[in-house]
């Protein structure tokens, strides 16, 4: 499933299509192509489950970039991400190098912004996720949620590459010269950096934000057939590990586990991924979701039953816009006519 | 997308800019005065284009930045509609991030309008029929956020949080506060008094007052006061009134605006 879902992920013309300068994606057209990839293998998701799942992501990222101390910092989150991609895939050399590919590019791009640049697209990014505020149990546990839903920020802790710890004054005369120094005191409680996050293709980037939030200070105790790698990477900080999100990679592990590494003949449609914990209670949660946080996409389950494919296929054909037209296509309808055809 | 008061002896004007241009509206917001569309260069999808920047100079015109470095002036007439683009000020390489006009009393020499950029660089003006370029002040490395100008001493706040004083006329420093832990959003400057406001993404909100005396050439800044929004990261603070006894903050995914003022 891994493998499924980070192939199409970094498919190097789905990657071209996302490095087009381009206005950020509408609400709508991202959730659509998260379903696209979240089904991108065997794996399947209820409605609720996949809502429960995005919302998860989407308030996650917006931790993540509302956290960078450095706008810049945007890019050392991205590394990050990247980075626990290519532990999961670290035997698949063909996947591996796409994601390295990947690397370059966003490297090409993105290392010589100036700070200015990254400001913005961190306030874009903002702007996209103004005013969501659902509550996620790992972070209310982890006391980085408060319970009405905002994000804690601390007042402590190391400031900025870049940044001096707050409290100095210094005058200088009309020629430039020292002549007085003064300090003032704020309830904050800083520290100077260490050192700063390396934006190379391999190197520490010191910032956590962006790691692997369900890391477990011990390995997994199942394996993936065909892969002597655990699921979870090797604790970089010390969450407390949270149990039900270790019993649904357990879950998860022991189901790929016993499954060939080939897709499923015939009549086999692959297995459903649920995030609650039984089925009644995912049933419960699709039917009690509250209207303002419904996404309103209309899910196309892309099966593998050939029969099926091909009439999806038709319909979509019948869909699809044979040209994009400058300023009137919907945003990313060019991104999912190719991922029809990955 | 930015909001603004332009007060001019003869009107006050509301002026809004965003990715498309420039709109200015009477002050009741009951009619659009004018409108400048901004130039959209042919590979314009690389870079985002905008306007960003907005202060009322020389009692007649009133300044816009743009993501090209480009400054508009704009000439307003007393009454009706008929503005012109009276100039532009093609100084900066960098995005324009904030204009400042002179609030109080420039000493000879020193400009009257300061503009800021992306890459930390100001430069500072003298308004009128043609607006003369006094001085530029190079930057190093941090974009400067905000800027006021007040008794000829430019205050300036960076991304990476510190607040800078320099001289109008000279272009040098005279200050330096290592004041916040992140971005600075937001300079606000009482003009009775001198006080200055600064709003950043670390939760604080300073109040600090700057001093000159024009026999010693002595120029100050002290800190008053600091409030911390708890959990909050301040994109905007306003003084209330002219003496900075009161003041507005605004912050991300906040949608009060909170009065702080005294006991």
């Amino acid at each position: 499933v891994m493998n499924d879902i980070i192939t199409t992920m970094f498919n190097r013309k789905f990657m071209e299509e996302l490095f087009k300068p381009q206005e950020l994606y509408s609400k709508k057209a991202l959730r659509t192509v998260y379903d696209r990839l979240a089904h991108a293998s065997i794996m399947r998701l209820n409605q609720a489950s996949m809502d429960k799942l995005y919302d998860l992501m989407t308030m996650a990222f917006k931790y993540q970039v509302l956290l960078c101390p450095r706008p810049r910092d945007i890019l050392l989150v991205t590394f990050n991400h990247l980075d626990a991609i290519k532990d999961f895939i670290s035997d698949s050399p063909g996947i591996l190098n796409q994601v390295d590919e990947t690397f370059r590019q966003l490297m090409e791009t993105y290392n010589c912004l100036s700070d200015g640049e990254f400001q913005l697209i961190r306030q874009t990014l903002l702007i996209f996720f103004q005013d969501m505020h659902i509550r996620v149990s790992i972070f209310l546990k982890d006391k980085v949620q408060n319970s009405n839903g905002r994000f804690v920020l601390p007042i402590s802790g190391p400031v900025p590459w870049g940044t001096e710890v707050p409290g100095l004054i210094r005058i200088f005369n009309h020629k430039g010269v020292e002549v007085k120094r003064a300090e003032f005191t704020t309830a904050g409680n800083y520290v100077t950096p260490q050192r700063e996050g390396s934006f190379e293709l391999y190197g520490d980037r010191v910032l956590k934000l962006g790691t692997n939030m369900y890391s477990v200070t011990r390995p997994v105790e199942t394996h993936m057939s065909g892969s002597s790698k655990n699921l979870a990477s090797q604790a970089k900080e010390n969450i407390v590990p949270n149990p039900l999100a270790k019993e649904e990679l357990n879950f998860l592990a022991r189901l790929l586990g016993g499954l060939d590494i080939q897709k499923p003949a015939g009549g086999e449609t692959g297995f459903r991924l649920n995030l609650f914990t039984t089925d009644e209670e995912e049933e419960h949660a699709a039917q009690t979701r509250p209207e303002e946080l419904s996404y309103k996409v209309v899910n196309i389950e892309a099966t593998q039953e050939p029969g099926r494919r091909a009439e999806l296929s038709r319909i979509l054909g019948e869909l699809e816009v044979a040209e994009p037209r400058p300023g009137s296509a919907e945003k990313g309808e060019d991104l999912l006519a190719l991922m029809d055809g990955l | 997308s930015q909001a603004a008061w332009c007060e001019l002896p003869s009107r006050v004007l509301l002026v809004l800019t965003s990715q498309r241009g420039v709109q200015m509206y009477e002050s009741d917001g009951s009619t659009m005065v004018f409108w400048h569309a901004l130039d959209v260069p042919e590979h314009a999808a690389a870079h985002s284009v905008f306007a960003r920047g907005i202060a009322a100079a020389g009692g007649r015109f009133i300044c816009v930045g743009t993501s090209s470095g480009a400054v508009l002036v704009f000439d307003i007439p007393p009454k009706g509609t008929n503005v012109t683009l009276s100039e532009i000020l093609e100084q900066h390489r960098d995005p324009i991030t904030d204009i400042a006009a002179e609030q109080g009393q420039a000493p000879d020499g020193a400009g009257d309008l300061v503009t800021a950029d992306d890459s930390g660089t100001l430069c500072l003006w003298s308004t009128g029929e043609e607006f003369t370029l006094l001085g530029k002040i190079p930057g190093s490395g941090s974009t400067c956020s905000s800027v006021t100008l007040w008794n000829g001493i430019v205050a300036a706040g960076y991304g990476n949080g510190q607040i800078r004083l320099w001289e109008a006329g000279s272009g040098r420093i005279r200050a330096q506060v290592s004041a916040h832990a992140r971005w600075i959003y937001a300079l606000d400057l009482a003009p009775l008094t001198g006080k200055l406001l600064s709003g950043a993404e670390d939760s604080f909100v300073h109040v600090w007052k700057l001093s000159r005396n024009l026999d010693t050439d002595d120029i100050e800044i002290q800190h008053c006061h600091a409030e911390c929004v708890t959990d909050t990261q301040v994109c905007g603070a306003r003084f209330c009134d002219p003496a900075g006894d009161t003041f507005a903050v605004t912050g991300y995914d906040l949608s009060e605006i909170l009065c702080y003022g005294p006991a």
